[in-house]
Order: C-alpha cells, then sequence, then structure tokens
C-alpha cells in the first residue's frame, strides 16, 4: 500500500518536473534567437517607458549653432540634427511614439479583427459573407495606400495613427480568426460542451478563442514588427506624427533632405527601426515555435 | 411498465445538400421508461447518431433540419423549446458521452475547471461546493487520487480514463436520461467492459435512464432492456431484448446477427456478411430500404415501403412478409 502511494507521489513529480519542461516559458528560453528578440523587445520598450530619465537633453531643444555635429561631437552621442537637435534625446523620445503607435495599432486591429472573425467564423451563412467580403474589399488595397486613405480622413496626430494602423490591419487577424474557428468549432469537444448546455457565448468566448490564441500570439507579435514600418513609412511621408514631436519615421524623413551633408541622421534612424523589427520579428517566431510543435524544424 | 422518460413520435431529421435531400433520420419512434435502458444499434450511416443529437437538438443548422416529429421529455416537447430552455435542458436533464473521448475534451482547460464548469452553469453553489461536487463524481466513476487528478489536463489522461472523465461531466448534475453515442468504441475490450459495467453501477445508484447508441450487437445484450434496430434512417425492428435475441423477425436483424463471430464458428470459414451496402440516403422512401440486400425481397419490396407494426406484443418490425397471420421463415443457411 505505501509503495503504491509513493508510486503515485513519484509519479506526480515526474508529471509535475515535464509540465515544467513543457511549460511555454520554459521552451522559450531554451530558443536562443528567440531570447535575443525578448531581448530587444524589453530594451525598447524600457527606452520608451522611461524615456525622460534616459535622455541627456530636452528633445525639442534649438541650437542653432550646433546644426548637423557628427556623432560624438561636443557631448551629443549621435550628434545633432538640422535645427541642432540632440539626435540621442530625439531617438529616445521617438521610440516612446514608435513603440506605442505600432502596440496601439497592433491592439486596435487585433481586438476589432478577432471579434469579426469569430463572429464570421462561428455564425456562417449570410453573416460571414457580408463580414469577409467586406475584408476583402479592405485586402485589395495595398496596405500603405489604405493606411494614407485613413490618415487623410482621420487627420493627422497619434490617436489617429494608431487607429489608421489598426484598421487597415483588421481584415488579416479576421481571416486568420475566422480560418481557425472553422477548424475549432468542429471539434468534438464544441459539440460536447453545447451538450453540457453551454450557451454559444460561452462556448465561442471560453472555449473556441482560448483555443485559437496562439496562432493570434504569434501573428499579432510579427504584426507590431509591421506596424512599426508603417508608423515609419507613414511618418516619411509626413502623414504621421507631425514634427516637432520626434519619431522615428520623423528623423528619417528629415535625415533623408541632409543624406549628403549629415548622413548620420538617417543612418541612426533607420538602423533603430531595423533593430527593432528585428527583435519583434525573432521574437514571434519563437513564439510560434514554441506554441505550434508542427513548426519545429 | 414505470411510465416514460422520453417518447419519440415519427421524428424526421433531413439534411439538405447541394445534391440533394438526405433522409437521416425517417420517421422514428420509441419510448423510454424511467430507470430503463434502450440500446439503438445500426450499422454506419443508419441514422443511429443522428436520432441522437435530434433529441438534443444539436442537429448542424443549416444544413440540417428536424422536418417532422415530437420529442416529448416529461411532458415539454424538445423540439417546441426555446433556446433559453434548451441550454438548461442539456447537461442538467439529459446529458450526452460521446464516442471519441480523445478529442471531447477541451484541451485547454484543467479536468476539474471543466466539470466545474459544467456544474456552475446548471446549480447555483459556490466554488468550494463545485469543486467538492467535482471530486465526488470523480471518485464516483473510479479515477484515483481524484483530488490532484483535478489539476491535470487531458492530454495527460489515457483514452479510458478521458471517457471516465466525460462520463462524470455526464452524471455530476444527476441527469434523468443519459445518452451514451458509442461510448466504447474507441476503447480498447477491457477498458469497453469496465466502463459498461461503470455506467451499468451508475444506473442502479442514480435510477438514470440510458439510451445506448452502438453497432456491437454484445453491448445491446449486456446493458439494454430494450433494443431497437436501424437501418437507413428508419426503424426496422424494435423489442425487448430478450424477444429480440431469442426471436427475432426482421431479415435485417437475422443478417446482423448473423455476421456476428460465433466462438463455436469453424474458423477456416469466411465470417459472414450481409452482401451490398445501404442505399444513398437521398433516393430513399417508396421502397423497402432494404429490398436490394435482402434474401427474401420479392416484387412488392421494390415499389412499397414497409409500415412498422406490432406483430406480437411490444414487438414491431417492418416487414411485408411479417405480419400476425403470415410469418417468414428464416432460412437457415443463405
Amino acid at each position: 500500500m505505501s509503495n503504491r502511494s509513493l508510486d503515485l507521489k513519484s509519479q506526480e513529480e515526474m508529471l509535475k518536473k515535464e509540465r515544467k519542461a513543457n511549460n511555454a516559458w520554459n521552451k522559450l528560453k531554451r530558443n536562443k534567437t528567440a531570447m535575443i528578440g525578448l531581448v530587444i523587445v524589453v530594451i525598447m520598450t524600457l527606452m520608451a517607458l522611461f524615456s525622460p530619465l534616459i535622455a541627456p537633453s530636452d528633445p525639442n531643444e534649438l541650437s542653432l549653432s550646433e546644426v548637423h555635429l557628427k556623432p560624438g561631437e561636443k557631448g551629443h552621442i549621435f550628434g545633432t540634427d538640422e535645427y541642432g537637435r540632440d539626435l540621442f534625446s530625439r531617438i529616445i523620445y521617438g521610440s516612446r511614439i514608435s513603440i506605442i503607435v505600432a502596440v496601439g495599432g497592433t491592439i486596435v486591429g487585433g481586438i476589432i479583427g478577432i471579434l469579426l472573425g469569430l463572429i464570421a467564423g462561428f455564425k456562417g451563412g449570410i453573416v460571414d459573407s457580408i463580414i469577409m467580403r467586406l475584408m476583402d474589399g479592405m485586402f485589395a488595397f495595398p496596405f500603405v495606400l489604405l493606411s494614407i486613405v485613413l490618415m487623410t480622413v482621420l487627420g493627422s496626430g497619434t490617436k489617429n495613427l494608431i487607429l489608421a494602423i489598426g484598421i487597415a490591419n483588421v481584415p488579416s487577424y479576421a481571416r486568420i480568426v475566422r480560418g481557425q474557428v472553422h477548424v475549432v468549432k468542429n471539434e468534438e469537444y464544441c459539440n460536447a460542451v453545447r451538450a453540457l448546455g453551454a450557451s454559444d457565448n460561452r462556448l465561442l468566448f471560453s472555449h473556441i478563442l482560448p483555443n485559437i490564441i496562439s496562432p493570434i500570439i504569434v501573428y499579432a507579435t510579427l504584426n507590431v514588427a509591421g506596424a512599426i514600418i508603417s508608423e515609419a513609412s507613414l511618418s516619411f511621408l509626413g502623414l504621421g506624427i507631425k514634427p516637432p514631436t520626434a519619431s522615428w519615421g520623423n528623423i528619417l524623413r528629415a535625415g533623408k533632405d541632409c543624406l549628403n551633408t549629415a548622413p548620420h541622421v538617417a543612418t541612426i534612424s533607420g538602423l533603430f527601426i531595423l533593430i527593432t523589427v528585428l527583435g519583434f520579428n525573432l521574437l514571434g517566431d519563437g513564439i510560434r515555435d514554441v506554441l505550434d510543435p508542427k513548426m519545429k524544424r | 411498465m414505470s411510465d416514460s422518460i422520453i417518447s419519440v413520435k415519427d421524428l424526421k431529421t433531413y439534411f439538405y445538400l447541394s445534391t440533394g435531400i438526405v433522409k437521416a433520420v425517417d420517421g422514428v419512434s420509441f419510448t423510454l421508461s424511467k430507470g430503463e435502458t434502450m440500446g439503438i444499434v445500426g450499422e454506419s450511416g443508419s441514422g443511429k447518431s443522428v436520432t441522437a443529437s435530434s433529441i438534443m437538438r444539436l442537429i448542424q443548422k443549416p444544413i440540417g433540419k428536424i422536418v417532422n416529429g415530437e420529442i416529448i421529455f416529461e411532458g415539454k416537447d424538445i423540439l417546441k423549446m426555446k433556446n433559453k430552455e434548451l441550454l438548461d435542458l442539456r447537461g442538467k436533464d439529459i446529458s450526452m458521452i460521446f464516442q471519441d473521448p480523445m478529442t471531447s475534451l477541451d484541451p485547454v482547460y484543467k479536468i476539474g475547471q471543466q466539470i466545474i464548469e459544467v456544474i456552475k452553469v446548471h446549480q447555483n453553489v459556490s466554488k468550494e461546493k463545485a469543486k467538492k461536487i467535482a471530486i465526488e463524481a470523480l471518485e464516483m466513476v473510479g479515477i484515483p487520487e481524484a483530488e490532484s487528478r483535478m489539476n491535470a489536463y487531458p492530454h495527460e489522461f489515457s483514452g479510458g480514463m478521458r471517457q471516465r472523465v466525460m462520463i462524470a461531466m455526464a452524471i455530476v448534475c444527476n441527469p434523468k436520461l443519459i445518452i451514451a453515442d458509442e461510448p466504447t468504441t474507441a476503447l480498447d475490450v477491457t477498458v469497453q467492459a469496465q466502463v459498461l459495467d461503470l455506467l451499468k453501477d451508475l444506473q442502479k445508484k442514480m435510477g438514470t435512464s440510458i439510451l445506448i447508441i452502438t453497432h456491437n450487437l454484445g453491448v445491446i445484450w449486456d446493458m439494454c432492456d430494450t433494443v431497437m434496430v436501424m437501418y437507413a434512417g428508419k426503424t426496422v425492428e424494435y423489442a425487448k431484448t430478450a424477444t429480440l435475441y431469442e426471436q427475432p423477425l426482421h431479415p435485417y436483424t437475422w443478417g446482423l446477427l448473423d455476421s456476428m463471430p460465433k466462438l463455436s464458428q469453424d474458423t477456416e470459414k469466411p465470417l459472414k456478411a450481409i452482401k451490398g451496402t445501404p442505399p444513398d440516403l437521398k433516393l430513399t422512401g417508396n421502397a423497402c430500404n432494404f429490398h436490394n440486400r435482402c434474401p427474401y425481397a420479392q416484387e412488392i419490396c421494390k415499389n412499397k415501403a414497409p409500415e412498422l407494426i406490432e406483430i406480437e406484443e411490444g414487438h414491431f418490425a417492418a416487414c411485408h412478409f411479417q405480419t400476425k397471420d403470415k410469418k417468414l421463415k428464416r432460412k437457415e443457411e443463405v
């Protein structure tokens, strides 16, 4: 008898160990590229959160005698821009805008898209057709063009930029979610849950949604990277964040005009965009490897 | 005979496909008494599972539709119930056990959470109370270390254990009727016996009625008081289990019985089978569905569908040649 209970105990412990090893976080920790991505993302996020503490000077402080200083000159780590503003401070404050817009846009697009996808996939029939044809219509526009139209309609500003990037992202979420709902809703456990008396809402939000959440998380992480680029491109085109507020896209746009005389402005802001996008992409790939065992190489 | 718990009358469930109307269940009637067990037997595609889903109103809309009939459960017609009444009925008064335990549990929740969810939907109890009820249910279905197993995920259980969990979820609200849709098909033989014994035990303890759907006649002999044989969406024979075992009347039932392997059988000879395949359910209606496979078929079988008639008391069959006055003789060897 004691032997048996001992057996059960050790079994329990083994199960716990296995659960711990298979825990998503522990799996992610073993994935080196994902960890590099995570470190980049964390650094950028901290930079955005604590910009005032890190930045050596006011990002908007003009100093017309120190225009286009090279990196390192007169104590400016990244040099200065065309108005003599400290580039390092501007990059740090810019990270704030870029990351808020990217994450905000992803969240807005995600929430709307997920809801539409859930409804379309679950209801089927006419509702499905109407929603998905609408999404197809939005898909027909190139992403940047759609954002430009939205920005022109909404007007510039951080909130509107978030909204525009969000709305432009809705169709991809809706499509992914709808496809996943179609797969999951025909699983036997959905039938079983209904047979046990669960309402449609409960089935949809507490059983179907949790079962399809991993592809959504993966897509959302990769989507943040895309949204950073969208913000940069819109600001580059003069439709996003208006100067003098610093954003990476803005700085890049200003740097474009002085590529010959002060190449460091465009180079440094471009590099930050590149590294952050790379970070989110690596992290997203890593999360996919962890959550979807079939994708493992 | 005690009073009935559920009575199904002339149930018709059709599926509307682009290629035609599939008459999956085409006029099925039966009555199940309190505390009794009834079996529905038939080959794949004979409408057994659709009958069960129809009782639960779980037919896939908009393709499938219950076009006719009534299902009286405790004096109320399930087919006329509003959505809210239905949600109350499912899981509380009638619950269902599914065929494949490997896929019938939600993989993202712990076992305990899933059982507690069922309790909380139907009973107004505190979380602690719900947890207690859940543990009791797991102990009742014979899961050792029930309390710690509450925290396990479905993938950490074997098939038999998962089917026990499914049964625990089905009985947790003391339902009056349990529908078991091929509860043992996906399990291996030893576990099958355990699960059937478990169901019998629970029935004794709780006085629940059980509707078992199976294609295994062994399960029927073991478990059921009455049995209904279905073929191509129709009832072909309906009787007490003992009567059907000793005195089957319909040629299809004979075929089914003959195709069961027997211990005394000559192992050199191939197993017997009913020749041919079931008809396309889009084309049934104007003939006896079994006529093209029936060794006794005559001209009338191709032109007229036989009605289900009571041949002896409580023994129904649907065959042109089985009536009160004339009886078909079963050929010994076909």
